[in-house]
């Protein structure tokens, strides 16, 4: 069984980010870039897959700028067996345009699951396995905490409004992943030294035929209000007075 | 112009993120419909036709509408959008599970997790778990918009829809739901309560954290929330998370306990009126947002509010 993970390069999470003054959007020059943190969970889970004999192959995509090399390098370490890089140069792509990339490797890898991180810290969206689910026509399975794989079905436990629910899923189908499925591996320096081996094919997205322009207009990326800080009080006490007084909250 | 939303609810009751997301609707302006999707879901639809200014409210019950199977929706909702310029679902864990499914069904970009309304084609969302918010223009004749309750007040009461039923198209066989297990408890839900209990890492275990952060809860009526640190650790369960990939909350009061105030935890309670850190490292992070900081081990602090709340 092959299995396609989709990965993306972020803004490392314990970056703090800046907003350029000029309000056209976020400063990422000199900045630390990272795999996604929920991809590197859905990196996990698929080598995971491999180290258990469910799965025979693992291949890793990332849809973005030609640095995604680097991320897509970390996965091959953390035990991925081939990389493809679709080459977005400096574009800036929508969930949409990913999710029709991603289809089109779909079309050409044909995997039985395509295993990936419920959102990207940057964007926030939580829409791209959702989006290459419907143009597949695949079922999903979101926000997933534990995954089971076994003739030809997934049995997916998902975090949910309220709890957890469990659903079984005909293969092919895609899988989303949340924070609990998994705590990502370090890669080691030897498989840091392998990976640099491994196959990564690169291709540039206009080869892949799909429609990738913006239908949204970024106006302007603007700083939150800022919260004045407050003050400390002495004790519960003295809390629960100005909570009653100042506040008006009790 | 008109402006579907789709209904939050738990095929009993009606969630107040509802509302909030009809609000959201009706800044952007035409007649506003609400589908109420589920199964035995009549009493929901009752009540979202007591919304004021929604046009009609639309019923659609089966099965698997009523086990939130995303395939479900998106083959009612498609359809349907034919008769709408835009559909709008509030952002909870449901909501963001099926919208991109129609957005992407549609070949229409969706626009995330909006928390204003500039005008019917320009939105304000959070990027970057809420440290910066961007302005978007979309071109495109129909819009899909997941919208962030807090962030918008709740239409008032006083409407009287009529209840229209529509036909639930044929499931989907290729998936199919198995069983859940949800939370049950008598406190109000964390997204929509007026006051949240947080409780973090530094309580240590379950055992401890149902022993602290629970009986405040009870005492102030509050709903119960965690770091993402207290739910990694097995101290609460998953649907307490509050934060960048949890629950967004904006009670009157947050009171977090032990919770030094991670980035992606600030994105999930930045918005609150009124927020009480309680954590004995004076340099958390958490008392830059904090209206009343008290900086002390919530082992001795806790039972002293208890007391001081009488």
């Amino acid at each position: 069984m092959k299995v396609l993970v989709p990965v993306k390069r972020v803004i490392d999470y314990n970056v703090k980010v800046r907003v350029k003054p000029d309000q056209t959007g976020v400063d990422l020059a000199n900045v630390k870039m990272s795999m996604n943190p929920f991809d590197e969970i859905s990196v996990e889970e698929a080598v995971r897959l491999k180290e258990k004999g469910v799965a025979t192959e693992v291949v890793v995509v990332s849809v973005g700028p030609t640095q995604a090399q680097e991320t897509l390098r970390t996965a091959l370490a953390m035990g991925a067996d081939r990389a493809i890089l679709v080459d977005a140069g400096a574009q800036d792509l929508e969930p949409l345009a990913v999710a029709k990339a991603l289809k089109a490797v779909v079309g050409e890898e044909s995997p039985e699951v395509v295993v990936i991180g419920k959102q990207a810290i940057d964007g926030d969206n939580n829409a791209v396995g959702q989006m290459l689910a419907a143009l597949l026509d695949w079922p999903q399975a979101t926000f997933a905490s534990e995954v089971e794989i076994a003739g030809g079905k997934a049995k997916v436990t998902r975090e949910v409004d309220g709890g957890l629910q469990t659903l079984e899923a005909d293969l092919p189908a895609v899988i989303t992943v949340d924070l609990r499925l998994n705590e990502p591996r370090y890669a080691s320096l030897p498989n840091i030294m392998k990976a640099k081996k491994k196959p990564l094919d690169v291709k540039p997205l206009d080869s892949l035929g799909v429609d990738a322009a913006p239908r949204l207009k970024v106006l302007k990326v603007a700083e939150p209000p800022k919260r004045a800080g407050g003050v400390k009080v002495e004790s519960a006490a003295d809390l629960v007075t100005k909570l009653k007084t100042e506040a008006g909250v009790l | 112009m008109a402006v579907l939303v789709l209904a939050d609810h738990d095929n009993a009751s009606l969630k107040d993120s509802t509302h909030k997301t009809v609000s959201a609707a009706q800044a952007i302006g035409g007649d506003v419909d609400v589908l109420v999707a589920g199964q035995n879901a009549k009493a929901v639809a009752e009540a979202a036709s007591k919304i004021a200014g929604v046009r009609k409210v639309l019923l659609a019950e089966s099965a698997e509408l009523g086990q939130g199977l995303a395939e479900a929706f998106e083959a009612l909702i498609v359809p349907l959008a034919a008769n709408y310029d835009a559909v709008l679902t509030p952002a909870t864990a449901q909501g963001k599970n099926l919208s991109p499914r129609i957005a992407a069904k549609l070949d229409v970009s969706q626009i995330s997790d909006i928390v204003g309304v500039v005008d019917a084609n320009t939105f304000v969302r959070p990027i970057y778990a809420g440290n910066a918010l961007e302005t978007v223009q979309s071109s495109e004749a129909k819009k899909v918009i997941t919208v962030r309750p807090t962030a918008f007040k709740a239409a008032a009461e006083g409407g009287s829809a009529s209840v229209e039923s529509v036909a639930a198209p044929a499931a989907p066989a290729k998936v199919r739901f198995i069983d859940q297990r949800l939370v049950k408890s008598a406190r109000p839900e964390l997204a929509g309560a007026k006051i949240v209990v947080s409780g973090g890492r530094a309580l240590g275990s379950a055992e401890e954290f149902q022993k602290v952060i629970e009986p405040l809860a009870d005492k102030l009526g509050a709903a119960v929330g965690a770091s993402r640190a207290a739910v990694d650790a097995g101290y609460a369960p998953n649907d307490y998370q509050v934060g960048q990939t949890g629950k967004v909350v904006a009670p009157e009061l947050y009171v977090a306990i032990g919770i030094s105030g991670a980035i992606q935890h600030l994105a999930g309670m930045k918005d609150s009126k009124v927020i009480v850190a309680i954590n004995k490292d004076p340099d958390a992070p958490i008392f830059q947002v904090a209206d009343f900081g008290l900086v002390a081990d919530y082992k001795t602090a806790v039972p002293e509010l208890m007391a001081a709340l009488g």
